[in-house]
């Protein structure tokens, strides 16, 4: 699904990953963990080509991203579901077309599909929020508007950066829920987290493995985790 | 650019416009600078038209006619008429040679010294009005044939003063036309202007729209087509303005010459319909090159 092989990037002369080799076959669950600022976002990025290497390669669906011009870039991430760190939502826009924004911008016919639309947004719980403004959300209303956003189009690689960042713990449990249930419907996840204590309770759900960003390069952490 | 591109820029889908957010009073002076423009631009080819029109009829009625004038004394005046005219007609490219009455004499002479003058008590020159055939007479060879035989004969083939006539009026068209030319440059810059600050402004929606796989042209779509209406909406009102103001000139009329003839005749009308039309396609092409420039440095 997406493979990095040894890639390095740097950024304004400064190095910020060395060497990152890693495959995340279909169907797999993967944490990306490390301290802050160690590069995880920069690794997300990297795999949806909102970067691009500066060495090495990443493949996406067996294709070379860095290249793709910008027309190909666009038909790859319809098939990638991203949740941003910071949601990246239109705030002028309530948080059904938000939703829907993949649909719209591939030229999908958003009224065929607002019956998957309204169970999408029942599923991660917002059915009843559907005419709200995203600035009118809350944290955990914001993250699970970000997932159903990333997955609307079905996509068959789901990554997510942070995406219980800002919310309380029983708020993380209910994204990572989903998370896992996407996974069990065979999306391949790579969800980047510093937080362990989300990581040992994911273990128990689902078959993980944990990356970990440590001194510019990736390493799969032991079970200690 | 193909031509399902262009399509889908011109009907797009309803919803790619409220993608964009509404942008407030950027709006209503794109609509006004249009607007004024193509006003502007009504002016500028009505002022092209009827200086073309006045070349145009300059150069073909003059050229085609000539005037022979008789200064002789009374009482050989008549005598030396006959003469010139029965050369005139044997000469082969002149259509038609015609001594005026002393009615049209006078009627000429009116605007300067009234109606009530009589020609008899002045020496005043009898004309005959020469019209060229087609292929004309040669002039030089007349002009050698008249001295020999009618001593007080001048023939005035009127280019000295239809020249300068004729370049004053293309010298107006030309410069009508570079008004429009000037207009419609001046509408690009200003649509570019507008065009990439609402792009800049609106960097962090393109980064979105980015971010969940829209194409570039579906992006620039949306602010093309904003531009494009505004303009072609603003420019239809100003030609709708200018119009009437042009309507309002005063009619053509022989008195006042030139200037009661600005305005537009016959398909003259039409034209600036096409005003609007080139407006919205200088709108579309600015906005998209704009459009291509930004999201390129946007990433």
């Amino acid at each position: 699904m997406i493979e990095l092989d040894n890639v390095n990037y740097s950024y304004g002369g400064a190095e910020l990953l060395r060497g990152v080799s890693v495959q995340l076959a279909p169907g797999t669950f993967h944490f990306l963990t490390g301290p802050s600022g160690a590069g995880k976002t920069t690794l997300i990025r990297l795999c949806y080509g909102a970067l691009r290497p500066t060495a090495g390669q990443v493949r996406v669906f067996d294709t070379d991203m860095t290249r793709l011009d910008r027309d190909q870039m666009a038909m790859i991430r319809r098939r990638i579901g991203v949740v941003h760190q910071d949601c990246q939502f239109l705030d002028h826009l309530p948080v059904a077309d938000n939703i829907a924004l993949p649909l719209i911008v591939s030229g999908r016919d958003v009224a065929a599909e607002a019956g998957n639309l309204a169970e999408l947004m029942k599923w991660v719980g917002l059915g009843a929020r559907a005419d709200a403004l995203p600035p009118e959300l809350s944290g955990g209303e914001r993250q699970r508007a970000a997932l159903a956003r990333a997955v609307i189009m079905s996509p068959d690689v789901i990554l997510a950066d942070e995406p219980t960042g800002n919310v309380d713990w029983d708020m993380s449990q209910r994204l990572l829920q989903l998370l896992v249930e996407l996974n069990r419907m065979g999306k391949t996840i790579l969800v980047a987290s510093h937080d362990l204590a989300l990581i040992r309770a994911a273990k128990n759900q689902v078959q993980a493995r944990v990356l970990r960003i440590s001194n510019k390069t990736l390493q799969l952490a032991g079970a200690d985790l | 650019m193909k031509r399902g591109t262009i399509r889908t820029f011109l009907l797009g889908d309803a919803q790619a416009g409220r993608i964009v957010p509404p942008s407030g009073h950027t709006a209503h002076l794109t609509l006004f600078v249009s607007a004024a423009m193509a006003f502007l631009a009504v002016f500028a080819l009505a002022l092209s038209l009827a200086a073309g029109r006045l070349a145009d009829r300059w150069s073909s009625e003059l050229a085609r006619s000539a005037t022979l004038r008789i200064n002789a004394p009374a009482d050989q005046r008549a005598a030396q008429t006959e003469v010139a005219l029965k050369i005139l007609r044997q000469t082969p490219g002149v259509a038609s040679a015609r001594a005026l009455t002393q009615e049209e004499q006078a009627a000429l002479l009116a605007p300067w010294f009234g109606t009530d003058l009589r020609l008899d008590d002045l020496p005043v020159p009898q004309l005959i009005e020469v019209t060229e055939g087609e292929p004309g007479y040669d002039a030089a060879g007349l002009r050698l044939r008249l001295a020999a035989a009618v001593p007080g004969a001048v023939l005035d083939d009127h280019t000295r003063w239809r020249r300068p006539l004729v370049q004053a009026a293309n010298s107006l068209r030309r410069l009508g036309w570079i008004s429009i030319a000037l207009i419609g440059g001046a509408t690009a810059a200003m649509i570019t202007l507008a065009a990439s600050a609402a792009l800049s402004a609106n960097a962090r929606v393109i980064e979105v729209l980015r971010l969940v796989g829209a194409r570039d042209v579906y992006i620039a779509g949306a602010f093309v087509r904003r531009f494009t209406l505004r303009t072609l909406i603003g420019a239809t009102a100003g030609v709708g303005f200018g119009m009437a103001g042009v309507l309002l000139l005063p009619e053509s009329s022989p008195e006042g010459g030139f200037l009661t003839g600005l305005g537009f005749q016959g398909f003259g009308w039409l034209a600036p319909i096409l005003i609007p039309p080139m407006g919205a396609l200088v709108a579309f092409l600015a906005t998209w090159a704009a459009a291509r420039r930004r999201l390129k440095e946007l990433a």
